[in-house]
């Protein structure tokens, strides 16, 4: 039991050190391409932290909606213009230079402002399985039913925009 | 091979998943300040959605209420929602200026 604890933690460094470092890659390479591809990277190491949570449902559905919609969309689009290393625009050095500044700083201060904190001090994290399909399918059906369906009329009018935005004028 | 047993969370406290939720935000805060592409802009906002998203998971999954991952999961649809519809803005604006850069996009202003 106990190696398997380690072992956890292992995992946890592990897809932390990953997806920490394919953010810093989405933001920092020159080829749009290559951020999508590393942001699909990032997105697959935050399913494993959904399943490292018992969040299996989630971590299924954020691979096919994110990895396999979302990014393709992405893709898609960056193909379709044409973006490719030359016709990236810059920001000037000195304006790199601070944004790096302040995005640390903003880390900095919120990491300051959590460090003290116990955020579940009444709770006991023990075998919770409320990440599953079968618990989570419950609570979706029963309580959040009429959100769920929302959400249908919800897409159906992102459609129609979708098509009414990019029809060219004739 | 997906566990289909329920393991035990307890060997990584909460706090190492706020700790990395702020340095994701904060990655897509820089994204947003460093880049001038907007579809990049876009993909960095995701990463801060995604943020979001880990930290509900986390704070969900260590009280065993499934409300937070029922949020989650209408965040991920919101999402895609948000993404088509931002996307099929670009082109049209990529239409009439042959651009993504958001410097050139200042037409409206007064």
């Amino acid at each position: 039991m106990h190696h398997l604890t380690i072992m956890r933690e292992y995992i946890f460094y592990f897809l932390a050190i990953v997806s920490v470092l394919s953010g810093l890659l989405v933001v920092f390479s020159r080829n749009p391409i290559h951020s999508v591809l590393y942001l699909v990277v990032c997105f697959f190491s935050i399913a494993g932290h959904y399943l490292l949570l018992n969040a299996q449902f989630l971590a299924v559905v954020h691979v096919i909606i994110y990895a396999g919609a979302i990014m393709v969309l992405f893709l898609f689009v960056i193909m379709l213009l044409n973006l490719n290393k030359e016709s990236e625009p810059h920001k000037p050095i000195i304006v790199k230079f601070v944004s790096v500044i302040s995005g640390g700083l903003l880390a900095l201060v919120l990491i300051a402002a959590m460090s003290n904190i116990d955020p579940i001090a009444g709770s006991h994290p023990s075998l919770h399985n409320v990440g599953m399909v079968d618990q989570l399918g419950k609570v979706l059906f029963k309580e959040y039913l009429l959100p769920f369906e929302i959400s249908s009329v919800l897409f159906l009018s992102a459609m129609v925009g979708v098509v009414l935005i990019s029809k060219k004028e004739s | 091979m997906i566990a289909l047993e329920v393991i035990d969370i307890t060997s990584n406290p909460v706090n190492k998943y706020v700790y990395l939720s702020i340095i994701l935000f904060s990655i897509g805060v820089m994204g947003v300040l460093i880049r001038r592409n907007a579809i990049i802009i876009l993909m960095c906002v995701e990463l801060m959605l995604n943020a979001a998203n880990l930290l509900l998971v986390a704070f969900s999954a260590y009280n065993g209420d499934a409300e937070g991952q029922i949020v989650v999961f209408f965040v991920i649809v919101v999402a895609a929602a948000e993404v088509a519809v931002g996307l099929a803005l670009l082109i049209s604006i990529y239409r009439n200026i042959s651009s993504t850069d958001i410097n050139l996009l200042n037409r409206m202003k007064g």
